[in-house]
Formats: C-alpha cells, structure tokens, sequence
C-alpha cells in the first residue's frame, strides 16, 4: 500500500476511487487521543468506587444494591483461564474504573449544549452527532434526499453517553433509545424486569465486574408490533489512559418488533494495554427480530504486541418468544486480547440464531471468540458460519457451543468456521462443542483449516495486482458470506478494515 | 485447590486398593517414575475439562464395580477364521495353556514380567516412555496409573514382515476382576505386524499399548471390545511414528456400561501416515467414549480419523478428538469426522472435535454430524419394496461403512460387518 502515493491513476479508475483507498490506507487510523480535561474517580476497585459510579449517575438505591450485590460476588470469583489467549496478569486495583469529560458534569440538555471538542472527535470518527443521514464514507450524504437511511446514534465516551441522536423521532414511534444511566432514572421498571435477566450478575468474572462497576451504555426498547424506523447505533469510544471501559447494553424487542443495531468501536494508540468488559443483553420476544451488528476495531497494539485493547465480552440474546429471531453480526479486526461469544438462548418455539463472524488477528494480536446457540424449544433453528484469518505472530481461534435440549424436538444447526493462515508464524484453532439429546435434531459441523490459495494469488498477480492487495481480494472473498450478512454502512468500512488489518502481513 | 487435592486423594485411595508390583532394574525406575508422576497429578474427576462427558468415578473408585458374566453361544469365536498366534489373558493373566507358543518367525513375543527382568531390554526405551510424552499438553493419570501397577502384558519386537497377526484374547471369568495390562510393541525399520485384540477382559480393564513405529515400518491394529453389557474398560493406545510409517487402527465396541478409548498420536518422522477409526453400537447402558490426540511435528504427513457411533434406548456417545499441527509441520494433511446416528430420542451424542495449528501451508478439516436415519433414504428403500427394519439397518451399515473401510485386510473387515450385521439382527429378535 506504501506505493499507493506514486501509483500512477490507470485509464478508467476514477481519482476519487483512489483517494478513497488511499485514505483508508495506512496504520490503525483512530490511534489520535482527545485532549479533553477528565474527571475521574480513585483508582481502584472497592464497595465505595461501586457506590460512587451510582451515585454519579444518579442511580435510585436498588441499582446501587444491585451493583454491591454483583461487587461482593466478584471478589469472590476467579479470572477464567481456559481461553487460548495469554496476556500478564491484569491489575483490577490499578485501573480508573470511571472517567468523564469534565464539560458533562451537567448534562447537557439537547446536543447543542455537549463541549465542541467531543462533537469533533466524534466527527473525526466519521460519526456526526449532528442529526443528519449518515452513510458511514460518503461525503455528500447531508444533502441526500429526506427519505434516505437514519441512523440514530448514541455515543459513549469513556465511561459516559455524550449524546444520542434523534430521540424525538424515535419518541414518535415508541421506541426507547437512550443511555443506560438515563433508562435507570427514566424507565426504572423496564430496566429492573429486564437487566440482567439474560446474563446474571453472576454469569463470569467479566460479566460480575462488569455489573458493579458499568458506567454507561445504550438501552433500547421497541414496543410490540414496532418496526423501529431507523438503525440504531452507538458509538464507543475510550480515549482517557489506564481507564478500563465497562458498557452495558440492554436492547428488548417487544412482540412482533423488529431493530437493527449497530456498535462501533475505537480507542487511542498507547503502549498499556487497557481493559475493556462490557455485556450486552438483548430479548427477543414472540415474532420479533434484532440484528445486532459490530465492528470492533479496539487499538489491537503495535507490531511488538505493546499495547491494546484487553477486550472480554460477554453478549447473549434470549429469544424468549415463539419465532423469535436474533442474527449476530461481528467483524473483529482490533483488540490485543479478544474473548467474546455473542450466545442465542433459542427458547421460544420455531425461533431462529444466526451467528455471522469475521475475526483477523494479525501481528501479536488474540482472539478467542465463538458463538453458543442453546436449542431449548421445538423447532428452533440456528447457523453459524465463522472465518478466521491469522497472520503475524497472532493466534486466533474459534470455540464454540451448539447443544440441543431433549424438549428441542426437529431443531437445526449447521456450522461452518473457516480458518485462513497467512504465514507460518501463526495459528489458527477450532475449539467446538456438540451436545445433542434428542434425535430428531439434526446438527452438522464443518471446519476447515488453509493457507491463502496459491492459484488465486497467482491469478490476481497476473492481473497486475501487487501481493498485498490480492491477499486482500482474496480475503475479502473468504469472508464474503459474513461480510452479506451486515447492513451496508457498515459492510464497507468492515471490507476496508479486513484489508487494513493484514497490512504488513505478506512478503 | 480443594479439587486437586480430591483428585491426590483420589490416587491414594485406588494404590491402597492394588498391590504394588515388585520389580527390579530399569522396571523398577519407570514405576517408581510414573508412580510419582500419578502421586502428583491424582485421578481425574468429573470437573475436569478432559472428563466433562464422561464421569470417570467408576474407572478410577478403589475397587471396581462388578459385572455380570456374559456368553452367547451363538457367537462364532472372534477372528475364528484367521489364521494367527493367540495370546490369552483371562481376568488380566497370562494363560499359558489356552495360548500358543510365543514363538513366530519375523517377531520376537515375551510376557512384559520376563522383558522387565532383563537387565537389558529395548523395551527400556518405550515402557512408560510414550505414555510420559502424551500426557502433555493434556494429563492422563489412568494410563500412568497402568504404567505404575500393571500386572501383565507382553511386549513384541518386529524385525520383518510377521507371517501371521498377533491376537491377544481377553476373557472375562470373575464379576470381580479388576486388570490392568501394559503391550509395549516396537516395529523395526521395513517390519509389519498386525495386532488383533478382542473380548471383554474383565470387570474392569485398564489397558495401555506402547507402539513405536520406526521408519518404513507398519503397524495394523484391529480390535472388538466384547459384547459384555456390565464391563468397564479404559485403553491408552500411545504411538510415536518413524518417518515413512504406516499406523493403521480400527476399534469396534458393541456393549459395555464404560468404555473410553484414548489413542495418543506422535507423527515424529516425514510422511508418515495415521487412520484411527471406530465403529460403536450401542443400547440402552451405554457409554462410550472415543478421545484422540494426534501431533503433527513431521512434514507431509497424514492423518485421518473416522468414528461413527450408532445409540438407542438411552445410550450415550462422546468424541473428543483433537489434530495438533506444530510449528513447521508443514504439508500435512489432517481429517477428522465424528458422526452419529441416533436410532431414539433418548440416545445422545457429545462432539468434541478441535484443531490446533501453528503452520500455514496444511490443509485440515474436521466435520461432525448427528441426526436420526434419513427420511428420505427410508422413504426410499421402501418405496422399492424393503420392508422397514431392513430398510433401516441397511441405511445403519452404510452410515459404518465409512469407518470399516478403513480395515486394510479384507477378511477381518467382512468379519467385523458381519458382527454389526449381527448386532443389528438381533435387536429384531
């Protein structure tokens, strides 16, 4: 790609085309830091830091009981090991566990009233606040026609929501968008019957921590019958140093609603690596359905492995309805560590899981991420299709659960992973787990594991391709299926990172 | 901590029960090696990642459960039709009289007591040895348990071509019986042999096997478990491959409360090629339990595992197999598959079927699949006249083709399907 600057424009590419790739080029491009004054709380983890984090936002006493209660579990709870990720031993007393922009001491009412230095690192990101159509990479897009796609964001920085866009228009339909901490203080009941209902406090260490200390998040709640009218976003965003980032998102879809959702994420270039634990709960209830779509580009550290985002996650959906439906979407180019497992509890009658995964670990980067679909009810279906690439000295690996209840008579799975090596420095694993107890179910698991086709390189090199960027083409087409499966805005900046992420990889 | 210390206690509790061996020599310091190994490492329990679908309780408890004696007459000896050189052990020990004389051109044959009495014996250098280098990265206490305390065995050396196979016959006499057999099987260069092994062996049976495979060398395993319904057994088949080798292994299990194979893989020498395969039946107090580990640390080697399991009334079946390609171990070519037919809602199928791999230019792949018989084939065949219940076992035997292809001797493979046949049959009856 360094050669992009004296390429010569060939007949019948267009300039703009060239720029585009040009501009996508280079090292991790979200590596810039906001000098914005931060508040913080103490170091470190106790009851009071517990206390504080409700406090500040205004929590009612029984989400300050519920934060204690998850506290004293943790304490009693050890780090998981299993994972194929090695990393040092985390310091949970060295790390700030709330950290936010000095300017949102007051909320602000409207964003107009939100400090100008966040509104631009949020349009340094490419995610305009302003309430505007976005399509993530075009320019131009303000002026599209009124009927064009919205997408209503909510931008986390640090351990605060910003701001979240188009509210009102989302009032008008009955959808809730808002940030957590605002849904506890305005919405307490849906957030007392529905927070941590589908992954308890007690859950795993991460998901413990992360009930005691989560700071912020979005919520979502989609009446029954409602098509929410726009995709809805949030935006995370860690930009203060030694600060771990602890989000919680709630999303429920009420009977025959349907949502798409989708999360984007970024962090500074440092040389400490930073501790990310968030949850995400999502229930699903009778015919509705929700996408939920990531691309989580989290610094992944440098070329030495210095650096990056320690990122556990826990994400789990409950398709508690008959025909339910839930599609998990996720593009991983970022983080040193990853250990996520976005999980369908498929309960509801004839309800459905899917289970989209792109993971690219490149230099000294881990991944350990997989999905779990738990067949519960009859006829429930679910399909997983995961491709991961390995390059540098990076070890990725795919684990996985698919169990089939007794009760869930004539349900489906089918399971693809798909491992490409680039290099023989790295590694690529497949941990899958298949439990079956009844037999009208049927599951199947294919696996496969390569190193990039010499042919098709060949092929692209003969067209004049330079190495890089035939890997890249044909990595893009080994991830093709994942990458059809996410909503458009983000399916381009998904194919540009796939490229991005195993820059430096070859030759 | 309090879990390591229940699998310590555990150890002790189980070489309480036996009596040690008393051994002299080079013996003596791979026991007393392999008894520290175990002292420290404890037996494993259900919380263990390696156990969590089998419940080992009723493999490692002090004293071993008892099981009913079982014989049906009906029954054509195993391997009757092969002409071979039959070793018989009934409850665990050497019976010298039902056995021929350990004598064959091209081999060399003695009981494992009288190798370790030698002060000098190549047997030195596989006896516990193998067993030491496949209990990492995952442990295997039961195998070193075996290594530490077992009572019996033999040990072959191939220097050529064997004219005949070796069967080593296992009989189940007493309900009680509790053995624990170690083979140490060495191929020299350019050697072949075939090891045949069959019956029930006793109450419980812990069972290791050594192979060492040197370059060029051949080695063909074919075994049946026994059709006792109450018998328990765990086996370690542990082998390291010379370069150019050929290991060849095929296990049939029909019956059994407790069965768990294990088979521990080394590809050590290029192009080197490994099949391990079985073929499992089971009914009603079944469980059986299919886990291999197969290290790829050689160029352009292959290897290929094949395990289908057929489960009704309630019987349950478990895989866990595993392809480790190192760094380096470029060319290789790994398959796996782990396929079960599930005849009742009642029966259940565990997979877990990994792959591990630190080199790039390897093509491997695993596929596991669980269903009831497919509809539409029955839809089929019936279509065309056949009545159900052959219908269905025609569709069972097609569905264990895959695996008993992998026999290479075509009068054992037509033995072995004539067995399932059998097995099949008598579920009519």
């Amino acid at each position: 790609m360094a050669t992009l600057q004296e390429t010569e424009i060939r007949e019948g590419v267009d300039r703009e085309t060239v720029e585009t790739v040009q501009s996508m080029a280079g090292k991790y491009k979200h590596g810039w830091e906001t000098e914005i004054e931060m508040e913080y709380a103490p170091k470190g983890l106790s009851e009071d830091i517990v206390r504080l984090i409700s406090e500040k936002n205004e929590e009612p006493e029984w989400m300050t009981e519920w934060r204690l209660a998850a506290y004293r579990r943790w304490v009693q709870l050890e780090e998981p090991a299993w994972a194929m990720v090695n990393y040092p031993e985390i310091d949970f007393q060295d790390q700030y566990y709330y950290a936010r922009p000095k300017s949102m001491q007051k909320k602000p009412k409207s964003l107009d009233e939100v400090d100008p230095k966040l509104l631009a690192t949020y349009e340094k990101l490419g995610i305009p606040l302003k309430e505007q159509m976005i399509l993530a990479g075009i320019e131009g897009a303000e002026e599209a026609p009124a009927e064009g796609r919205k997408v209503a964001v909510d931008a986390v920085f640090d351990s605060v929501s910003v701001g979240t866009t188009f509210q009102a228009e989302l009032k008008k339909a009955g959808v809730i968008f808002c940030s957590i901490s605002e849904a506890i203080r305005e919405h307490p009941e849906l957030v007392k019957k529905y927070l941590g209902s589908v992954v308890p406090v007690s859950d795993n260490f991460y998901a413990t921590l992360n009930s005691a200390v989560f700071s912020d998040g979005s919520f979502v709640y989609v009446p029954p019958g409602v098509r929410c009218p726009m995709e809805l976003s949030t935006y995370f965003r860690i930009n203060a140093e030694q600060t771990g980032q602890f989000e919680r998102t709630l999303i429920i879809a009420d009977k025959g609603a349907y949502v798409s959702y989708l999360e984007g994420c970024t962090a500074p270039q440092r040389d400490v690596a930073q501790l990310h634990a968030a949850v995400v709960e999502i229930i699903v209830e009778e015919d509705a359905e929700v996408k939920y779509s990531t691309v989580q580009n989290w610094f992944p550290g440098d070329e030495n492995g210095k650096g990056g985002i320690y990122n556990f996650v826990t994400k789990r959906a409950d398709c508690r309805g008959d025909r339910a439906k839930v599609m998990w979407t996720q593009v991983e180019t970022g983080s040193a560590v990853t250990w996520k497992y976005p999980s369908c509890i498929l309960r509801g009658e004839d309800s459905q899981g899917e289970f989209y995964s792109i993971a690219i670990t490149n230099n000294y980067q881990q991944a350990d991420t997989g999905t779990k679909m738990v067949h519960l009810g009859k006829n429930t279906k679910s399909r997983i299709v995961s491709k991961g690439i390995s390059a540098g000295h990076a070890q990725n690996t795919y684990r996985g659960l698919v169990s089939m209840h007794p009760k869930a008579k004539n349900s489906r799975n089918y399971t693809q992973c798909d491992s490409l090596l680039i290099g023989s420095t790295c590694g690529a694993h497949t941990v899958p787990y298949i439990e079956v107890k009844n037999n009208s179910s049927r599951v199947e698991h294919e696996a496969t594991t390569s190193k990039v086709d010499d042919d098709q390189l060949f092929y692209c090199r003969s067209r004049g391709m330079d190495e890089e960027a035939a890997v890249a083409l044909v990595v893009n087409g080994f991830c093709k299926e994942v990458l059809q499966a996410l909503p458009m805005e983000f399916a381009m900046e998904a194919q540009q990172l796939v490229a991005i992420s195993l820059e430096g990889s070859v030759g | 901590m309090a879990l390591a210390q229940a699998k310590i206690d555990a150890a002790e509790a189980r070489l309480a029960a036996l009596s040690l061996p008393e051994s002299t020599g080079w013996a003596q310091t791979a026991r007393a090696d392999a008894l520290a190994r175990l002292r420290a490492m404890g037996l494993p329990g259900r919380r263990d990642e390696y156990w969590k679908y089998t419940d080992p309780s009723s493999l490692t408890a002090p004293e071993a459960p008892r099981a009913a004696l079982f014989s049906d007459p009906s029954d054509a000896p195993v391997f009757g039709e092969i002409d071979r050189l039959k070793i018989v052990f009934v409850d665990g020990i050497f019976d010298a009289e039902a056995s021929d004389p350990l004598e064959m051109a091209g081999i060399e044959i003695e009981r494992l007591d009288a190798a370790m009495q030698a002060d000098i014996h190549w047997a030195k250098d596989v006896y516990g040895v193998l067993e030491a280098r496949g209990q990492s990265p995952v442990e295997r206490p039961l195998a070193t348990l075996n290594t530490a305390c077992a009572t019996d065995g033999v040990v072959i050396r191939a220097t050529a071509r064997a004219e005949k196979p070796v069967n080593l016959i296992y009989l189940h006499k007493s309900e009680s019986s509790d053995a624990i057999l170690h083979h140490v099987v060495k191929i020299e260069s350019g050697a072949e042999l075939t090891v045949l092994e069959n019956g029930p062996a006793a109450a419980r049976f812990n069972k290791v096997m050594e192979v060492e495979v040197a370059d060029g060398g051949a080695f063909h395993h074919i075994r049946t478990q026994g059709r006792d319904h109450e018998r328990r057994a765990v086996t370690h088949l542990f082998a390291r491959l010379g370069a150019e080798s050929l290991f060849k292994s095929f296990t049939m299990t029909a019956n059994g409360v407790m069965t768990r194979n294990e088979a521990v893989i080394e590809m050590a020498g290029d192009d080197a090629s490994a099949h391990i395969a079985g073929a499992a039946l089971g009914d009603g107090e079944f469980h059986h339990d299919d886990t291999v580990f197969i290290t790829h640390d050689a160029l352009n080697c292959e290897s290929r595992q094949v395990f289908k399991k057929v489960l009704r009334n309630g019987a349950t079946g478990v895989f866990q197999g595993k392809i480790l390609v190192k760094a380096g171990a470029q060319k290789t070519d790994g398959y796996q598959i782990s396929q079960s037919l599930l005849l009742d809602d009642d029966s259940q199928f565990y997979a877990k079927p990994e792959l591990e791999i630190y080199a790039d230019d390897v093509a491997c792949s695993h596929g596991s699949t669980t269903g009831a018989i497919d509809e539409d084939a029955l839809f089929y065949l019936r279509s065309r006249g056949v009545p159900l219940a052959r219908a269905q076992d025609m569709l069972v035997l097609a569905f264990l083709a895959e695996a008993i292809e992998e026999i290479a001797d075509e009068t054992i493979a037509d033995e072995i399907l004539a067995r399932l046949r059998g097995w099949l049959d008598r579920r009519h009856g």
